[in-house]
């Protein structure tokens, strides 16, 4: 075979009829070539993407048997236990779909099953992004998208969860009402512009089914091409490491290296998927049996990623108000509107402000294009652990039942217990993360000053024995070397005793105090023996100096 | 380094030894208690005086709690008159009566030793004679075949699930209570439980439910329980909870390890 020089007709032809017409040679040129930087969990966010690709076609298949309608019809298909019961076309559809379509099922349980890990790969990336700071400047737009995308996607979720209209999402859809109807002074009106006069009435399944299939999916798809635009135009943030800076990225380029990894990521995610559907039951409708708002069952839960809002309504105390002490001038049901709303609030704009509130409290503005290691901002790190253990007490009580059927716990005392550790369980969290982050910022200095241990024993002439360490690889001392402190605002007072302008009054005070507490270097790298810990220095007093990369010791 | 010494430290060895520990010690519970299980009651022969028997049984075993005359002792147990046979054949069958402690309440377990057909049986006709009540039903009355599942599984869906969830998987109910799983329980246990009304269970009686509903019931619960989950695993069959559970944890992990496999280094060689 002679060698290769020119390019052959059959490819140069088409490419040159493309790149004329469309210009399409100057952007591939341009963006093939983009680098991306390389570390697992940079990778998580991109389970949700091709969750979402997974959805998108599973759901269409869907469509073409599923009937969005409420009229009341007798079962007549394959599935013997329900043969003959009235149910709603809905229903029926859905159960023709499981059990009268070649490969039906398997494409009911790859949607549902892709919906969870929607989920659950949002959340992870969220965490991710979160942690690593890489929300900060100039990221703050993409991260606000970012919370819109996991709102989307829990409403998303509750539409989906609603149309087969079987018992399970008639419970999902009763408690919905619940909360609408809830609401002061416009409850009642939101309740029948909602479902089209009494609940459950004959709109709602062909509504939800518009913004399920339609409108919701429309709006994530943008805001996910958003996502993305906005990530390849400012570039994915990286670890620290060798060569690398804040005006640098360090990795793989886009073709070939990265988009075969990003291909190879597409088909993981679609072979768990897959193998999930294949393997695992998901939301065994006809199991539930039809809907019919007289029924409910033992053990109704709604998808994990609505788990949360289940468990704070589960362990709310009951109080209700009745407006001038009589349910007749109103009723104002705290223990439905409370847990509805506040721990979805307190979680969705905690998200969407922590940019903005951090920027507010350390007064950085400047860009970052580093990913920072939780360890060294550990308040951030803290408060992330807080909001993680917020939601996960709420998120394990909404499966109350099971844990007390499963495992002989009483009711009652899960409740009671969820009351106290939602307040307590939190507090802790922060504390611990926050001394763990001091800690491993202590092991990380260690490190650096002395190296890591060899394994080595060594014994001295006068009968000493002594560890070997040897000096970090310099990958990982550049990671470690990668630590900035957290800005500070300069909040000490000048000559005359004056606050300088922004921390004067209550709030600017507060947020001097904030401020201090926030930034500054907790333990400074470079010296394993932290400054103001004595008992740490006179151990190594015999060592010599901190930074000394030869054997040390 | 040899081969064995480098499999030994390797990063994954130390997470093999562990499941390596724990499934030995899972295999050696398991041996336990397979030991541990009493052996089945022979079947005792010979019935004369059905009642009399049933009497002294009664003395042997109930009468602590229940009292010498069943009339039951007040912050102990109820009293048994007018209960009836089929509430005896319930609890005795299965292994709730003799309770073990009085805790929220009596489980299902492994019957006692004594217990056979027989002695429920003479059990029974004792408790009968002493005020009446619900009688153990006959074969026909359980019969699923002779059932309607589609209209029993209405009937299931109104009535029972829930507390006893869409098939009957069962679920927590107050104080520790709960109510129990069904898959255990036979035709003539389910029927005896809705006419009797055992424990924090109401009565179910015929003007309720009719005889003939109560075998569609049945024929609902028989049929599904007996099912081939079309999907899969069923995941214990309690919904959303497990499924949960198994797409973080064996959905999330395997897609965090195939992330972390697919960005890996080589190591390099030093």
């Amino acid at each position: 075979m002679s060698e290769l020089t020119t390019v052959p007709k059959a490819i140069g032809g088409p490419s040159n009829f493309l790149d004329e017409r469309l210009g399409a040679g100057n952007f591939l040129k341009r963006n093939l070539r983009k680098v991306f930087p390389d570390h697992w969990s940079f990778l998580l966010g991109e389970i949700a993407l091709y969750s979402f690709v997974i959805l998108l076609l599973t759901g269409t298949f869907l469509t073409f048997w599923f009937k969005p309608s409420m009229a009341e019809i007798a079962y007549d298909g394959s599935y013997a236990p329900l043969k003959g019961v009235m149910m709603s076309q809905a229903y029926a559809s859905s159960l023709e779909l499981s059990f009268d379509v070649r490969g039906g099922l398997l494409m009911r349980q790859m949607h549902h099953w892709a919906a969870l890990m929607f989920v659950a790969g949002m959340t992870v990336h969220a965490l991710r992004v979160f942690f690593t700071g890489a929300y900060r400047k100039p990221r703050e737009l993409n991260w606000l998208i970012g919370v819109g995308l996991l709102t989307l996607a829990l409403l998303e979720g509750l539409t989906g969860y609603s149309l087969p209209d079987d018992l399970l999402s008639g419970a999902g859809l009763r408690i919905t009402e619940g909360v609408a109807i809830s609401l002061p002074l416009v409850g009642t009106y939101v309740t029948f512009f909602l479902f089209g006069g009494e609940y459950p009435g004959e709109d709602v399944v062909s509504r939800f089914y518009s913004l399920h299939i339609l409108l919701i999916p429309g709006i994530i798809l943008a805001l996910v091409s958003a996502h993305m635009v906005l990530m390849w135009t400012q570039k994915h943030t990286q670890m620290p490491g060798k060569n690398r800076n804040n005006h640098n990225v360090v990795g793989a380029p886009f073709y070939p290296a990265f988009m075969a990894k990003a291909g190879a990521y597409f088909l993981f995610t679609f072979a768990v998927v897959a193998g999930l559907a294949t393997f695992a039951q998901i939301n065994p409708i006809w199991l539930f049996g039809p809907y019919t708002p007289a029924d409910v069952s033992a053990g109704s839960q709604p998808d994990f990623y609505m788990g949360f809002l289940e468990g704070a309504l589960r362990i709310m105390v009951p109080w209700e108000i009745n407006l001038f002490g009589t349910s007749h001038a109103g009723t104002l049901p705290l223990s439905v509107i409370i847990p509805a709303l506040v721990p979805m609030g307190i979680i969705m704009t905690g998200l969407a402000l922590y940019p903005f509130l951090e920027r507010w409290v350390t007064g950085d503005k400047r860009e970052h294009h580093f990913a920072e290691r939780p360890r060294n901002n550990p308040h951030r790190t803290a408060i992330g652990m807080t909001a993680i253990t917020f939601y996960g007490v709420l998120w394990l009580l909404g499966a109350n039942d099971e844990i007390s059927a499963n495992f002989h716990i009483s009711l009652n005392v899960t409740t009671y217990a969820g009351r106290v550790l939602i307040f307590l369980a939190p507090a802790l969290a922060y504390l611990i993360t926050y001394r763990i982050c001091l800690g491993l910022q202590r092991y990380d200095a260690g490190v650096v000053s002395h190296g890591v241990e060899s394994g080595v024993i060594k014994r001295l002439p006068h009968g000493e024995y002594i560890e070997l360490h040897t000096p970090p690889h310099e990958d990982i001392e550049a990671h470690v070397r990668g630590k900035e402190p957290v800005l500070m605002l300069p909040a000490a007072p000048d000559s005359a005793g004056i606050p300088p302008k922004g921390m004067r009054g209550p709030l600017g005070k507060l947020r001097a105090r904030m401020s201090k507490a926030y930034g500054g270097e907790k333990i400074p790298l470079g010296d394993g023996h932290a400054h103001g810990e004595g008992h740490e220095e006179e151990e190594h007093a015999a060592i010599g100096a901190g930074d000394d990369h030869s054997l040390t010791r | 380094m040899t081969r064995i010494t480098a499999w030994r430290r390797h990063p994954l060895a130390r997470y093999a030894v562990l499941i390596f520990a724990l499934a030995l010690v899972g295999m050696a519970y398991t041996a336990f208690v397979q030991v541990g299980k009493p052996a089945d009651a022979a079947l005792a022969s010979g019935r004369v005086d059905d009642v009399a028997e049933g009497k002294a049984l009664f003395e042997l075993h109930c009468s602590s709690c229940h009292g010498l005359n069943a009339q039951g002792i007040s912050g102990k147990a109820p009293t048994l008159i007018g209960v009836g046979a089929a509430a005896v054949d319930f609890q005795v069958s299965t292994g709730r009566m003799p309770a073990a402690d009085s805790g929220a309440q009596a489980p299902r377990k492994p019957e006692h030793r004594w217990v056979n057909p027989d002695s429920i049986r003479k059990l029974g006709a004792y408790v009968q004679s002493l005020g009446g009540g619900p009688q153990v039903p006959g074969k026909e009355q359980v019969d699923a075949k002779l059932g309607d599942a589609g209209k029993g599984g209405e009937l299931f869906r109104a009535n029972c699930i829930q507390c006893h969830n869409w098939v009957g998987a069962g679920g927590a109910l107050t104080q520790g209570k709960y109510a129990p799983n069904l898959n255990q329980a036979s035709p003539t246990q389910i029927y005896e439980a809705m006419i009797t009304g055992p424990q924090a269970m109401p009565v179910f009686n015929d003007s309720t439910i009719t005889p003939e509903e109560k075998r569609s019931m049945i024929a609902y619960i028989t049929s599904v329980r007996e099912q081939t989950d079309p999907g899969g695993f069923g995941l214990g069959r309690i919904g959303p909870v497990t499924e949960g559970l198994v797409a973080w944890i064996a959905g999330l992990s395997a897609l965090a390890l195939a992330a972390i496999w697919i960005t890996a280094k080589k190591r390099q060689k030093s």
